[in-house]
């Protein structure tokens, strides 16, 4: 008997999806690099302008884009009828329901941080700050994409559930914008970094119950 | 692992006193049911009578407005749903749930047997409502769970279908297995008790 392996499983179900969508994953990114290209347009161009808030455009831009193809990751689920397989299997829910945050993470939030340099040049922020900004954006692209996920599986039932879901997770990105833009200011080494950190850790270990008990709902 | 689970329990579901509310309306109250290993029950009653609510709180899906269900035996499940995806071939589909249960099972051999070999490649969006349903059937034949709960297995289905179908569930049931269907029309199968709503 081969040994069952659902998570990776549901990981692999999650990436083949994602690609599966076409252009699907290419819309947060280029959401992310249209709303942040947008601003040298709308504040003027101006480099003194730009550069004092080029960091904080990114985060806005990060944390909007996190939120656009958040929509369909449970939602195609619940209504092929692939949720209420997974929720009468053994493997516990909130276990599924991390995993494929997680490949959504990695599919569509992971190219965002990559791109976070370039777009930031073109921002005018000091180019020597911009590589280890990266590991600020990381932590807190990920915490937006598991509170991202949770609202998710909380509109899952809703039909165009969208606006829901930047209602219910723009409340919830607010510590990690807070402590994301001071450790993009400070720069790696300051004690935001650390806050920034435990940000994500709290949406690591909070989320993927969150979305698995809404997820139970929306089966039932 | 069918027979152990029979063996080591009279019962491979019981449920005692169930009821379920649907807004004002009670679909139904009271009900009970138990199932042993190599029984079919049928589940009867008008659109909307409650066969699928039933079912979904037998398989844990639904909580019980009153009563409980006791399921020692793992099962699988089909729902109305297929659970398969737009993009999935009845090969990925076949693969991926063998995976999350562990099977060896040969997948196209299965395709095979549930005449589903030949759109082996195609895009579940692409399949005809048939082969989806065959294809959500072979999955049950991935991994051995003593327990089916079926919810309108045959719709969709062709002759041959209903057929390929009605055999497995008689496999199913003399080799230590039981199946709980809700159905509307006849049933192919010899059920042993019926549940009406």
């Amino acid at each position: 008997m081969k040994s069952p392996s659902p998570l990776r499983a549901a990981f692999r179900q999650a990436l083949g999806e994602a690609w599966a969508g076409g252009a699907g994953v290419l819309l947060p990114i280029g959401f992310f690099a249209g709303a942040a290209m947008l601003v040298p347009f709308t504040v003027g161009s101006e480099a003194s302008q730009l550069s004092s808030i080029g960091t904080g455009i990114l985060w806005v831009a990060l944390a909007l884009a996190s939120l656009v193809s958040m929509e369909r990751v449970f939602q195609a689920d619940l209504e092929d009828g692939v949720l209420e397989l997974w929720a009468q299997e053994e493997t516990p829910l909130f276990l599924v329901a991390a995993a494929k945050i997680i490949a959504h993470w990695l599919v569509s939030g992971l190219p965002l941080v990559l791109l976070t340099p370039p777009i930031g040049i073109a921002l005018q922020v000091d180019p020597g700050a911009l590589v280890p900004a990266m590991l600020a954006y990381g932590l807190g692209g990920l915490a937006f994409f598991l509170w991202g996920g949770v609202a998710g599986a909380l509109a899952a039932s809703v039909a165009r559930g969208g606006l829901l879901i930047s209602l219910l997770a723009l409340p919830l990105f607010v510590p990690t914008a807070i402590f994301g833009a001071l450790a993009t200011i400070e720069g790696p080494g300051g004690p935001s970094l650390l806050f920034l950190s435990a940000t994500t850790l709290f949406a690591l270990s909070i989320a993927p119950f969150a979305a698995s008990a809404a997820l139970r709902l929306a089966v039932d | 692992m069918a027979e152990n689970a029979a063996m080591m329990h009279e019962f491979l579901i019981k449920a005692a006193g169930l009821g379920a509310i649907r807004g004002e309306r009670v679909l139904f109250s009271d009900l009970s049911l138990e199932v042993k290993a190599g029984e079919a029950l049928v589940l009867r009653g008008a659109n909307g009578a409650g066969k699928s609510t039933l079912l979904r709180m037998l398989g844990g899906l639904s909580r019980p407005d009153a009563g409980a269900v006791e399921r020692p035996a793992r099962h699988h499940w089909i729902g109305h749903r297929n659970g398969l995806k737009p993009h999935e071939t009845p090969r990925a589909h076949l693969s991926h749930w063998g995976r999350v249960w562990g099977s060896n099972a040969d997948a196209r051999e299965i395709a095979r047997q549930m005449g589903i070999e030949r759109p082996f490649d195609v895009a579940g969006r692409l399949l005809s409502a048939g082969q989806k349903r065959r294809t959500a059937v072979a999955r049950l034949l991935l991994a051995d769970r003593p327990l089916w709960l079926l919810d309108e297995p045959f719709s969709a289905l062709d002759t041959q279908g209903r057929v390929l179908v009605t055999d497995l569930i008689d496999e199913h049931r003399a080799s230590g297995g039981a199946v709980i269907a809700a159905l509307h029309g006849d049933a192919p199968f010899q059920a042993s008790g019926e549940v009406q709503l």
